[in-house]
């Protein structure tokens, strides 16, 4: 099974959040990227597991710039096979689906694997996008996966519970909590990363349908009001007659 | 022109969700000098009610193969359904369904796709959060059909007291290679995304046996329960309770935190909350600096007499 895992680069869950260029602009000082923790911990780990069971082949792709190839290094460190950078900005999710469609297409690839969002613009869309683009089933919000022959079997979180699925290959995933557990590279790993395929390719001509026109931070909550341990009735009498919440 | 909205159903009835979409709906349709248009699909009951919210048409796809989950066949009626109204502005909810239908509709329609909107659209300019709900970002749509999903709990729904007319739409489904075989719901219990109030615990409840004053309390409350993600990968909670950057994001009105620190990734999944308490031993804990009301005490003691004070209040 060829199977390709889409990955992203997002900043450090602790990084902290700021702007420039006049709050246009997501501000890259001193932040570390790492692998967006849903295509790392939960698509790719899952590919590399169908791969052992079932043989077959693990892509990592990523559509960025070269300062991408780090995060795509530890990929291959963790054990993809090879990797393929589109080398185009990324700023719609629209733009990014077209190029990862049409290169699972050319290339053939029947399982594609992505996370369920990425941890800096929420978005959830890529994945959808590309299995439109692919005419081919999509599961969104997938906790586990299964793969025998053409047919994958699958469950996703719905509201409150979990929906069992059947579906043939291609297909594409969007990957949640519970389809795998999160590997950590070893020294071979890490050895071996440097030597596998990257290959670079440009981008396929598409516009972007959306663009960011400026960010800004939530307003600071006004302080905390504190209430004594042995007076919880006055929280109870605050929640209900200033903050009418209960 | 109309706007065109997806009316998710649960087991027949319409979601909370889907109510919230269909408000929004109306009034970018009400701003545009448009109709607010909803598509129901499969078997839903009383669709008639949507019109309370100022939807005046409901086009019902009632064929039952729709009753099982199918985003390919609801994004191609989707499609249809924007065709036939002429709509250039479609609503989704931001939700388990949405997000599977969204994207592909997206796709097809090759129109720009902003998730997650937090407020009504300035234009083509539509408010999201985003990096987990650290910051918010305005985004432009630049394709002539603009496709939104609304965050759930951040619109509020308003009655307009009309009605809506219920036309059946007919149309032949594409098949797709895509079966539900069942849905498993793991609890009746209120779901996390839609609850008002949400009563979270975390790792200073020592142990998973201690759990039943918070749902004592949630249940007083008519709360969801939650938990942090420790508790949750400890297998304290089940997963599907873990709120948190990498777990559920929510925004209820009211969030209870009790011996929850206050890690940056837990903020991240809750801090859209309008009134956050936090109950903690530790004074430093840094959730303090994230909420409106706290408790410096043991959960042991404050949630007891909470439980009582509110039982109180509510008889």
């Amino acid at each position: 099974m060829k199977i390709l895992v889409c990955i992203s680069k997002a900043p450090d869950t602790t990084a902290k959040i700021a702007f420039t260029d006049g709050d246009t602009k997501f501000d890259e000082n001193g932040v570390q990227f790492i692998v967006n923790p849903y295509d790392e911990w939960y698509a790719l780990v899952r590919g590399l597991e169908l791969k052992e069971a079932n043989g077959g082949s693990v892509t990592v792709l990523s559509v960025g710039r070269v300062d991408t190839d780090p995060i795509i290094r530890k990929a291959l460190a963790i054990g993809a096979d090879d990797a393929v950078r589109i080398d185009a900005d990324t700023n719609d999710a629209l733009y990014v689906a077209k190029q990862i469609a049409n290169y699972a297409k050319e290339n053939g690839y029947e399982l594609v694997l992505c996370g369920k969002e990425t941890i800096d613009y929420n978005g959830s869309q890529v994945a959808g996008m590309v299995a439109e683009l692919m005419e081919v089933p999509y599961v969104s919000l997938t906790s586990k996966l299964d793969v025998a022959g053409s047919t994958a079997t699958i469950e996703r979180d719905v509201e409150g519970g979990v929906e069992l699925i059947e579906a043939n290959l291609p297909i594409v995933i969007s990957s949640s909590k519970g389809m795998a557990e999160a590997r950590i590279p070893n020294m071979r790993g890490i050895m071996a990363a440097r030597s596998k395929p990257l290959t670079v390719v440009a981008p396929i001509e598409a516009s972007n349908a959306t663009s960011v026109k400026n960010f800004s931070l939530p307003a600071a909550k006004t302080g905390c009001k504190y209430v004594d341990a042995d007076n919880v009735q006055e929280l109870v009498n605050l929640l209900h007659n200033e903050a009418k919440a209960i | 022109m109309s706007v065109l909205i997806y009316a998710d159903s649960n087991n027949g009835s319409l979601t909370k969700n889907a109510l919230e979409a269909a408000s929004y709906g109306a009034q970018v349709a009400q701003a545009k000098g448009g109709n607010a248009v909803a598509v129901v699909v499969g078997t839903a009951n009383n669709i008639e009610q949507l019109g309370n919210y100022g939807v005046t048409k409901v086009l019902h796809v009632s064929d039952t193969t729709l009753d099982k989950f199918d985003p390919q066949k609801i994004a191609h009626v989707m499609a249809t359904a924007a065709k036939q109204e002429g709509s250039e502005t479609i609503i989704f909810a931001h939700d388990y369904s949405g997000k599977s239908i969204a994207p592909r509709l997206s796709a097809k329609l090759d129109a720009g796709l902003v998730t997650g909107a937090i407020a009504l659209p300035n234009g083509n300019i539509i408010k999201k959060a985003v990096f987990s709900g650290k910051a918010f970002a305005e985004v432009e749509v630049n394709t002539s059909t603009q496709i939104i999903s609304v965050l759930p709990n951040s619109v509020d729904k308003v009655e307009t007291g009309g009605t809506a007319e219920v036309v059946a739409l007919a149309l032949e489904l594409p098949s797709t290679g895509i079966k539900v075989k069942e849905t498993k719901k793991e609890s009746t219990e209120l779901s996390l995304t839609e609850a008002d109030i949400v009563v979270s615990a975390g790792r200073g409840l020592k142990g998973p046996e201690n759990w039943g004053m918070v749902e004592d309390l949630a249940k007083e409350l008519g709360a969801a329960t939650a938990c942090s993600r420790p508790v949750a990968d400890i297998g304290w909670r089940p997963h599907h309770e873990h709120v948190g950057q990498t777990g559920i994001a929510i925004r209820p009105n009211l969030y209870f935190a009790i011996g929850i620190s206050g890690a940056i990734q837990h903020l991240a999944g809750v801090n859209g909350s309008k009134v956050i308490v936090v109950i903690n031993t530790d004074a430093e804990a840094p959730f303090f600096k994230a909420a409106d009301y706290g408790i410096v005490g043991d959960a042991f003691e404050v949630v007891p007499k909470l439980l009582a004070a509110i039982k109180e209040l509510k008889a």
